[in-house]
């Protein structure tokens, strides 16, 4: 452990490749997420201004033709999702926050750690590499449903779809080993005296996301390596006409694409259930219920997936099953927020810039929430699959999740990451210009949804009922919204970089918080503790009555406090 | 769905509207009470000097009851909403009333094509309709589709009859509609088919049975000259009984 602690600084290519520091390897994953996230929203940006002002040259774009437009949205989800949630959500966070939160020095599997980075730097560079192949990159959406994806004679982008594919099956291997560090640490690795119901939320819940990952991610490995061999050997396990079935893919994508939704959902409740808790300066209302409701949501995740494909040719009477499963998963979900809503009452709430997030978070997140019940009742679905009912709903879920949870998140760990503070007057102009904005893009959404418009479609001239101006202004105003969100990401990433050198010093614990990772100096040194932690209590202890501080750290012991208890 | 947004031109199409407004009603007003709590609770516990914070585990009964009670409303909320829902989608997906006529539908990058059985009733006979982009239906008629793709999956959708079904190669899905406003409403493709995705549009026009007849008179060669990719009618054929195989 000492020798650990006493190694010398490595040049920085060492550092930033071969690095097994637990927080070296989060960095790696922040940054590499944060870099895709603007390449997924730039690529937004190509769509959205092509659907809100059609057939006019987009600047740094050009004409968005049918084969761009396709691989614009196809990118955008896959990058969105694969590239951006799931790197900066569990593997940043993650990888930064459990051994800290924890109270241990690194991962459980250092070097397992490092080789999960360099694994999912390979699927980056396989997926930006597919850009400049012939035929351009995948557009086949990012569901990529066969016969379309496993033929280049019908998706036109041979290539493309071979490295896409290839680029999502190494991410996977990515965070499976990811996954097995992760739970391992916070299982094994924890701090003398942190029972399981010490731990904290978000601790508990990057684990649940991996339990879940780990075990809906199989059938869709097995599932893209079989569409990787109907691609490039002619094998024919999608393909009808030599005994395959298109639904199969549809089936293993889902089966890992909807407990995928809660991957990424439950790593963000944890951020929220942090920040509230500090700011709030309350315990977490029913700490135990949050669990259980987060473990309810996690097995119901498993047994919803077909919601996906009510339409999709299955037998209709599977439909209800699903139906009555996904509207089943509304109540812990519901449980959860509730719980999170009742931690504000009788606190005192202060509304720093991380707090406007998390609030902003379960405010958001409740539309999408219940938007959803539209989208599981099978008889609304007829109606609403596929159309931008669908788009609005999934993007009132998924901002929330990997945009606004995780500025959430980076805004509340910066002191502890960079050991600076990030400014408050720009972070507070970051949060309305984002928020705003990003209702204005979608609540129009959910009307031209209504109306009818299908997704993916890249101009509706073709269609009579689509191509009333009135909708057309409903996609302006949309699109001239999301010109506004994405200007306004300048002044976080002025913020951020700025503050490295200019913020002030954060201090050990700046929000006065009561979990381990703010025991330490900020940022932590190689090996995290000085002196390894003992855990006396529960990670939440705010407002005990009887002591001189308003919280109680969870490495004080009991006899550290009996000193300063108020005559 | 409100009317003004997309007509409803189907029989099913009120049915799908209002389990719409019925789960709008309900979630709207979960929606409205959670909101309307979050910013009360914000203001009236903001931060002052000399409040401290109250010491709440979340296991005293009086206040557990704040989270019990909706919670139970919720799960009552979701019966009502699953009831509705499996039975409107039963109606839809699942029964299907005994057949005026039949078409078969049939996908493929990227148009839509469609073939009426004619005079005779038997499908594959020189009477045979065939159309590429616009079918020609009835007003209040009961039609059976036999949905097939001779390529990718595609997704055979018609807003206004809230109608929606995607199209499998190597499968013959059947369904129904009985469309009860004569006008002309749009068929789209909602399922990512490829390059051509946008242009699969087509045009469903329902008629008056004399419009019907007259429109079959006028059109004697129903593969109209002014379509786009008219496919050789037995290349046709043999594809359709491929697909059928």
């Amino acid at each position: 452990m000492s020798t650990y602690m006493e190694h010398a600084e490595p040049g920085v290519l060492k550092k930033y490749l071969w690095s097994t520091d637990h927080k070296v390897i989060a960095m790696q994953y922040l940054f590499t997420g944060m870099a895709m996230a603007l390449l997924g929203g730039f690529f937004a940006y190509g769509f959205r201004m092509q659907l809100g002002f059609p057939d006019h040259s987009v600047p740094g774009l050009g004409l968005i033709t049918p084969g761009k437009y396709n691989a614009l949205v196809t990118m955008h989800g896959s990058i969105m999702i694969f590239w951006v949630a799931m790197p900066v959500l569990i593997a940043a966070f993650g990888n930064f926050l459990i051994p800290l939160m924890v109270g241990c020095d690194d991962m459980a599997f250092p070097r397992i750690n490092r080789l999960s980075y360099q694994i999912f730097l390979l699927s980056v560079l396989v997926l930006l590499a597919s850009f400049f192949v012939k035929g351009g990159p995948f557009g086949g959406a990012w569901t990529a449903y066969p016969p379309l994806s496993a033929s280049g004679a019908y998706n036109l982008t041979p290539a493309g779809a071979v490295m896409w594919l290839l680029a999502v099956a190494l991410e996977f291997v990515a965070f499976l080993l990811g996954g097995i560090n992760f739970t391992v640490t916070a299982m094994n690795s924890r701090a003398p005296g942190m029972k399981m119901y010490d731990i904290p939320i978000l601790v508990w819940m990057i684990v649940l996301a991996n339990v879940i990952f780990m075990a809906s991610v199989g059938p869709l490995i097995a599932g893209a390596i079989m569409l990787l061999f109907d691609q490039t050997m002619a094998t024919g396990f999608y393909d009808p006409t030599r005994g395959g079935d298109p639904l199969l893919w549809q089936h293993l994508f889902w089966f890992f694409g909807h407990p995928e939704v809660y991957v990424v959902l439950l790593p963000a409740m944890g951020i929220v259930a942090e920040i509230i808790a500090v700011f709030a300066r309350k315990k977490i209302f029913g700490y135990k219920t949050v669990l259980y409701t987060a473990w309810a949501v996690g097995f119901l995740s498993f047994v919803v997936w077909a919601h996906h494909q009510f339409v999709a040719g299955i037998d209709p009477r599977m439909a209800n099953i699903f139906s009555i499963t996904t509207l089943l998963i509304s109540i812990p979900i519901a449980e959860m927020v509730f719980l999170y809503i009742a931690t504000l009452y009788g606190g005192s709430i202060h509304l720093d810039t991380p707090m406007l997030w998390a609030l902003g978070f379960v405010v958001e997140f409740l539309i999408g929430g219940v938007t959803g019940i539209f989208l599981g009742s099978s008889g609304t679905d007829i109606y609403l699959h596929d159309t931008y009912f669908l788009i609005a709903h999934f993007h009132y879920t998924f901002v929330p999740i990997a945009i606004i949870a995780t500025f959430a998140g980076i805004t509340f760990w910066y002191p502890k990451m960079f050991g600076r503070m990030l400014n408050e007057t720009l972070g507070k102009i970051h949060f309305w210009g984002t928020i705003i904005p990003f209702n204005v893009i979608f609540i129009p959404l959910f009307i031209t949804g209504i109306a009818g418009d299908q997704r993916r479609v890249y101009n509706y001239a073709l269609f009579a009922e689509q191509s009333r101006p009135e909708l057309q202004h409903l996609r302006t105003v949309s699109t001239i919204a999301l010109l506004f969100m994405l200007a306004f990401q300048l002044v976080f990433l002025f913020n951020f970089f700025w503050s490295f050198r200019h913020g002030r010093e954060a201090g050990a614990n700046p929000w006065r918080s009561a979990t381990l990772e703010w025991t330490v100096p900020s940022p932590p040194p190689h090996g995290n503790f000085a002196e390894m932690p003992t855990v006396y209590r529960g990670p939440y202890e705010y407002g005990l009555p009887g002591h001189a501080e308003d919280f109680v750290p969870q490495n004080v012991p009991d006899s550290a406090l009996a000193g300063e208890v108020k005559a | 769905m409100w009317e003004r947004y997309i007509t409803a031109a189907s029989t099913y199409a009120h049915s799908i509207d209002h389990l719409f407004f019925l789960i709008a009603a309900m979630v709207g007003f979960w929606l409205i009470l959670a909101e309307g709590m979050i910013f009360w609770l914000v203001f009236k516990f903001r931060a002052r000097d000399g409040r401290p914070t109250q010491y709440i585990t979340g296991d005293e009964p009086h206040l557990k009851r704040w989270i019990s009670i909706p919670h139970t409303l919720i799960i009552l909320c979701d019966v009502v909403i699953i009831a509705w829902a499996i039975t409107v989608w039963y109606n839809i997906k699942q029964v299907m009333p005994p057949a005026d006529a039949t078409v078969r539908v049939i996908g493929q990058q990227w148009a839509w094509s469609f073939q009426q059985p004619g005079p005779d009733g038997v499908f594959d006979t020189p009477d045979d309709i065939r159309t590429v982009g616009d079918l020609h239906v009835v007003v209040d008629t009961t039609y059976h589709f036999d949905l097939m793709s001779r390529d990718v999956v595609h997704s055979f959708a018609v807003p206004a009859f809230r109608l929606k079904q995607d199209a499998l190669p190597g499968r013959v899905i059947t369904g129904w509609f009985r469309p009860n406003r004569v006008g002309t409403y749009d068929i789209q493709c909602t399922q990512m088919c490829g390059l051509g995705h946008a242009l699969m549009a087509g045009r469903i026009i329902v008629e008056t049975p004399q419009q019907h007849t007259a429109w079959l008179m006028r059109d004697s060669a129903p593969v109209a000259a002014s379509e786009p990719t008219p496919q050789p009618t037995a290349a046709n054929r043999s594809m359709v009984a491929e697909v059928l195989r």
